[in-house]
Order: C-alpha cells, then sequence, then structure tokens
C-alpha cells in the first residue's frame, strides 16, 4: 500500500505526536475499563458478555460503515459466518477452543474478502443491496445445509470455553471466568483496531470517506483501501460471531439474518458513528435497553423502531456523538 | 417427474401468479426510488399493512372488492402522512438516512399489528367467485390465478397511461430526471413526491391482500417478501417501470420452477441471480441512471 503524502507530514511531526501519545490511546483504555466494569453494571452475567461481544461486532462494523462510509446490509453473514465455522470446528472436528475461534475469524475475513472483491464492484444503494443479497445467500445456504448447521433449529453442543493449564485453571461454567476470558480476546481486538486507525490505511480511510476526489488526486489507492478495511472488518466480525458461539453454546439461524444485520447498524447509529467509543456504548445501550424492555413488554421491537427513527431525524451523531459535540462546543469531526 | 403440457402450464400460471405480486411491489418500489432517491424499507410493512386493512374490511363487509379498495387507500393515505412528516425532513442529507428511517418505521409498523391482531396470522379465504377452476381446454387454471394476472396487467396499463399520457404523469417522468428543473418550472415537486409515495405504498398495501389468499396473512409476511421484492427492482433496474414488470414476471417464473426442478435451491436461485445482475448490469435490466423508463 502507498503511503500518501499526508502520512509522510505526519512522520515529519514526530515530537508532538510523541507528546499526544498517551492521549491517543486514552478512548481505548476508558472503553477497556469501563467493559472490565460491566459485569457489575448489568443484571446478569450472561448479558455482560453478550455486551462486550456486540461491542467488537459493533466497532468491527464501525470500520466499514462509520469509519469507511460504506453502508452494508449483509453484516451478518460476517459474524454468523464465524460463528457457524467456530461451531461446526467444535462441534463435527472437535477442534479445541483456541483453533475453533481462529478459524471462525478467518472464515470471517475470508467471507470479508468475498464481499469485498464482488459488492466494492458497485456503488452507494447498489452496494448495500448487493452486500444484502450475498448475506441472504449465506442465510439460505446455512439453512439449507442441515446436516452440517442444524438448519433452521441451529447448531447445538458447541463446548464450554475451558483452560486447563498447570497453574490456572479456569472453565466458563463460571460465568465470570467466561466474562474475564472473553474480555481479554475482545480487548486485544479492539486494541488492534485503536491501532489500525492510526496506520496509514486508517488514515487513508478517513481521507477517502471526506473527499474520494481528493484522496485519489492524492494516489490513495481508494479500492485497495476499502477492500482491505472490509476484509479486516471481517476478521473481527467473524471472531465476534466465533466467540458468540461459545458463550451461548449454540449458533441459532437468526446469526446470519437480515435482523442482525439491522440491529448492528442501529447499534453504531445509536452510540455514534465513525467515533471509537461510540459502537461500543451502541452495543451496551442497546443490548441493555432490549434486556430492560423486552422483560416489561412484549413489543419491545416497536420501542425500539420508535427509538431508530428519532435517532435518525434529529440526533444522526448517536449518543458519544453527542457527548464529544457537548464536550468541545464544536461539532466533533471524527478523528482516526 | 413427468413433463406434461398441463404440468408446465400449472407452474408457469403458478409463477406469473406470483410474478404479478411481485410486479405490483416492485412498480412501487423503483417508483419511490426513481423520484424521491429513497430505498424504501417499509415496503414490506406497508404489504402487511394492506393484507389486515382488507381483513377487517372483509369481516365487516364480506366483499371482497370493498376489502381491495380500502387496502390501496389505506395504504396510500398512511404512506402520504409517511413521506409528509417523517421522510420529508431527510431529503438532502444523502442515501442512507432514509433508508435506515423506513428500516425503522418498518419495526414499528409490524409490531403495532402484532399488538392489534396478535402474533397468530389470520385467515382470508379465496373470494367465492374466484375459486373455481377455470377450464381452457389444455389445462386447468384456478380462477383466481387468472384473476390476479389479469388485473396486475390492467393496473400495469393504467399506470402507463397515467405516466405516458397525463399532465401529471409528464411531471413525474420530468421529476425523476431532474428536480431542480421542474421547481425552476414552477412546479410544487413536494406535492409531486407525496403523490409518488402515496402511489407506491397503496400498490404495496394492495399487493398484501392480493396476496392474503394464496400466501396468507400474519405480522412478518412483509420481511419476508420485501427482499425478494428488491430483487425485483434491482434486476429490473432501480427506478425503471418497465424493467419492474419484466423482471417480476421473470423472476415469479423462475421461482415457480426453480421450487419443482431443484427445491433445496428455491430461495438461493433469485440471490444468486441478482448477484450476477449487479455485477454483470449494475444499473439492471432496463434502467438507466434517474429516469422512470
Amino acid at each position: 500500500m502507498q503511503t500518501s503524502t499526508l502520512t509522510r507530514s505526519h512522520h515529519g511531526a514526530r515530537p508532538s505526536a510523541r507528546l499526544q501519545r498517551p492521549k491517543r490511546w486514552l478512548d481505548l483504555l476508558g472503553t477497556l475499563a469501563f467493559l472490565s466494569l460491566l459485569p457489575w453494571l448489568v443484571p446478569h452475567q450472561s448479558l455482560a458478555t453478550s455486551m462486550l461481544i456486540f461491542a467488537l461486532f459493533a466497532s468491527a462494523y464501525n470500520l466499514v460503515f462509520g469509519y469507511g462510509g460504506m453502508l452494508s446490509l449483509g453484516h451478518a453473514a460476517l459474524f454468523g459466518g464465524g460463528a457457524y465455522a467456530a461451531g461446526i470446528a467444535a462441534v463435527h472436528a472437535q477442534l479445541p477452543w483456541g483453533l475453533s475461534l481462529l478459524f471462525g475469524a478467518v472464515v470471517g475475513l475470508g467471507i470479508g474478502v468475498i464481499f469485498a472483491f464482488l459488492s466494492l464492484r458497485v456503488r452507494g444503494i447498489y452496494f448495500a443491496m448487493i452486500t444484502l443479497a450475498l448475506a441472504q445467500c449465506a442465510y439460505f445456504f446455512a439453512y439449507r445445509n442441515a446436516n452440517w448447521t442444524g438448519g433452521d433449529n441451529g447448531l447445538r453442543g458447541v463446548p464450554p470455553l475451558q483452560i486447563d493449564w498447570e497453574f490456572l485453571q479456569l472453565s466458563s461454567a463460571d460465568p465470570l471466568s467466561k466474562y474475564y476470558l472473553i474480555f481479554i480476546i475482545v480487548a486485544g481486538a479492539l486494541g488492534l483496531l485503536r491501532a489500525l486507525l492510526y496506520t496509514p490505511l486508517g488514515r487513508s480511510l478517513s481521507m477517502i470517506r471526506q473527499n474520494e476526489q481528493r484522496a485519489a488526486a492524492c494516489g490513495v489507492p481508494v479500492l485497495r483501501v476499502r477492500q482491505l478495511t472490509f476484509a479486516i472488518s471481517g476478521l473481527l466480525s467473524g471472531l465476534a460471531g466465533a466467540l458468540y458461539a461459545y458463550h451461548i453454546g449454540t449458533v441459532p439461524l437468526e446469526t446470519l439474518s437480515v435482523h442482525l444485520s439491522g440491529q448492528v447498524v442501529m447499534m453504531v447509529l445509536l452510540g455514534g458513528m465513525a467515533t471509537f467509543v461510540g459502537p461500543v456504548v451502541g452495543a451496551v445501550v442497546f443490548l441493555g435497553a432490549e434486556n430492560l424492555l423486552s422483560d416489561l413488554t412484549d413489543y419491545w421491537q416497536m420501542i425500539s423502531g420508535i427509538l431508530f427513527m428519532l435517532l435518525v431525524l434529529f440526533f444522526s451523531k448517536g449518543i458519544w456523538g453527542g457527548v464529544q459535540t457537548i464536550g468541545q462546543g464544536r461539532p466533533a469531526e471524527p478523528k482516526p | 417427474m413427468q413433463w406434461t403440457i398441463d404440468l408446465i402450464f400449472q407452474q408457469a400460471a403458478a409463477g406469473l401468479a406470483l410474478g404479478s405480486i411481485y410486479v405490483l411491489l416492485a412498480v412501487g418500489l423503483t417508483l419511490i426510488f426513481g423520484l424521491l432517491n429513497v430505498v424504501n424499507f417499509s415496503h414490506g410493512a406497508f404489504y402487511m399493512l394492506g393484507a389486515y386493512l382488507g381483513f377487517v374490511t372483509l369481516e365487516y363487509t364480506q366483499s371482497f372488492t370493498a376489502a381491495i379498495v380500502v387496502a390501496a387507500l389505506g395504504g396510500a393515505a398512511i404512506g402520504g402522512l409517511f413521506e409528509r412528516f417523517l421522510i420529508r425532513r431527510l431529503y438532502g442529507k444523502g442515501i442512507d438516512y432514509p433508508l435506515l428511517l423506513t428500516f425503522g418505521a418498518a419495526y414499528v409498523i409490524v409490531d403495532a399489528v402484532r399488538m392489534i391482531f396478535g402474533r397468530e396470522g389470520v385467515h382470508v379465504d379465496t373470494p367465492d367467485a374466484l375459486s373455481e377452476v377455470i377450464d381452457l381446454g389444455f389445462g386447468l387454471l384456478p380462477g383466481y390465478r387468472l384473476f390476479l394476472i389479469g388485473l396486475c396487467l390492467g393496473l400495469v396499463l393504467l399506470l402507463w397511461l397515467l405516466l405516458e399520457r397525463t399532465r401529471w404523469g409528464l411531471i413525474i417522468r420530468a421529476g425523476a430526471q431532474d428536480g431542480t428543473i421542474i421547481r425552476i418550472l414552477g412546479i410544487d415537486i413536494s406535492r409531486v413526491w407525496l403523490m409518488a409515495f402515496s402511489l407506491g405504498s397503496g400498490l404495496a398495501a394492495l399487493s398484501g391482500i392480493l396476496a392474503a389468499p394464496m400466501r396468507g396473512v400474519h405480522p412478518d409476511m412483509g420481511s419476508a417478501i420485501l427482499v425478494d421484492a428488491f430483487v425485483v427492482t434491482v434486476v429490473g433496474g432501480m427506478g425503471s417501470l418497465s424493467g419492474a414488470v419484466l423482471a417480476g414476471l421473470l423472476i415469479g417464473m423462475v421461482v415457480s420452477f426453480v421450487t419443482l426442478l431443484a427445491p433445496e435451491f428455491q430461495e438461493l436461485s433469485i440471490y444468486v441471480l441478482m448477484t450476477l445482475m449487479l455485477l454483470a448490469r449494475p444499473q439492471g435490466l432496463l434502467g438507466r441512471r434517474g429516469a422512470l423508463g
């Protein structure tokens, strides 16, 4: 990947960049601190674990939708693909969980590459439509191959995560151990994502979003950057899906559905697109609200629909975007 | 499997009947996209709404004709309000926002129907006058299917006349080409938008009640067919009316014959078709950029 003039000038500004370094990672550290306290902030640990996993998935989606400006309506295929891959590796091949998780992430990457290769050839609304069509293909493919996926009933019998080393024994039968085990993996993935935004790739991506023609004129290989971004998003979404399979012990067919693709868009919008903290806040608030409302009423979908419409109409910066705006007294221009 | 003339004919008739439903849905979608540049994710919810409006009308009047009229007008009225008070706020904000708004609206409409009518579906009978089987000499054809295909073609013809032969149609076609010029010529374009959205929603609601005797009525019927309607619209060409008609009938046939020949590919077939179409010809069969052709 070529480096653009922008990144060269950034290297020229090395001393000040070093001064900023602690501040740079503040949002990552703040996010991780918040996530590490989650089990004590929500009613039960299983919900906390779901929030954690969806925080990763929403962050991975935000890379494409928020930072990349590509409205994908098929991200469930990446999450569900990773979930099924890990589930099949664990159930049918009896692989240890570390390898299964890795396999899920790699399959997510693979699906991401296929999606990127096919869908990025068209633009705008056609891009959204083709991602939707491809995700539907994945859904019905899983539905029809029931001997591998369990079809409509989902894939059952994913074993719990277990660590059985000499100096450390953990079993995910204990919800809190499971939470922190998954937390370590998610923290690593979020750290990677945060670092990625400071690389030339991340900078090129925000250049493209702000002004595609100018980025292209500066020598940014627009298509390559987008493809690579989509692929990385696939890797992280696949990992999130794989963790989800281990978290609930089954892989429901819904992990590939249009509804899930819609939900992750909602989470990112709710939290604030193109911010690092936004998707995490969005995932936590969305799942928390869903949990609360579904206890109170059978019609939480209506509430979430109304909320979603209000967000789009009046508050398109989302929760974190709004917080940033208030904090800075000016509109928050998304920084990498 | 025995290939007989009768079997092929039966499948073709079933395909055309399904295709007719697709055509009515896709024409609405394409009209809304061509004029308003809105990808309407609440279209399936309007389809479902039409089926329930028709169901309620049938309960009260026992007349299928009344059910059709109420569904179409009710859908158009609700669609008009929706455009006027919600979507209109988002014009010029990029294509993603209206899409996401209609996505949220679909959730609200579906859950509202669940609240009123329950999660289980309701039943709509085929009207007595149309439940007979008609013998065409070389094959038997259920009367309702024949009625559906005829009604769909009639409506498409009416719509074509409206667009090609009336002043209002001229304004719509011009609006799809270039909205700014329309404004400069002193025409209130916001009224055109309202009309287009109402018309599209009305057609969706109409196809909902028409599909009800064949496919049943339940709150989730819209989300299932919405993606199919998108496939038809994209294959025909977003914004192309003739493309929507052609693609609707074509895809209805494809679904019908794939179901017969290779049922395991029944759902996959149309998405594969759409993907191939988008890669080979993103503008669709008859699509031109931003014109209602």
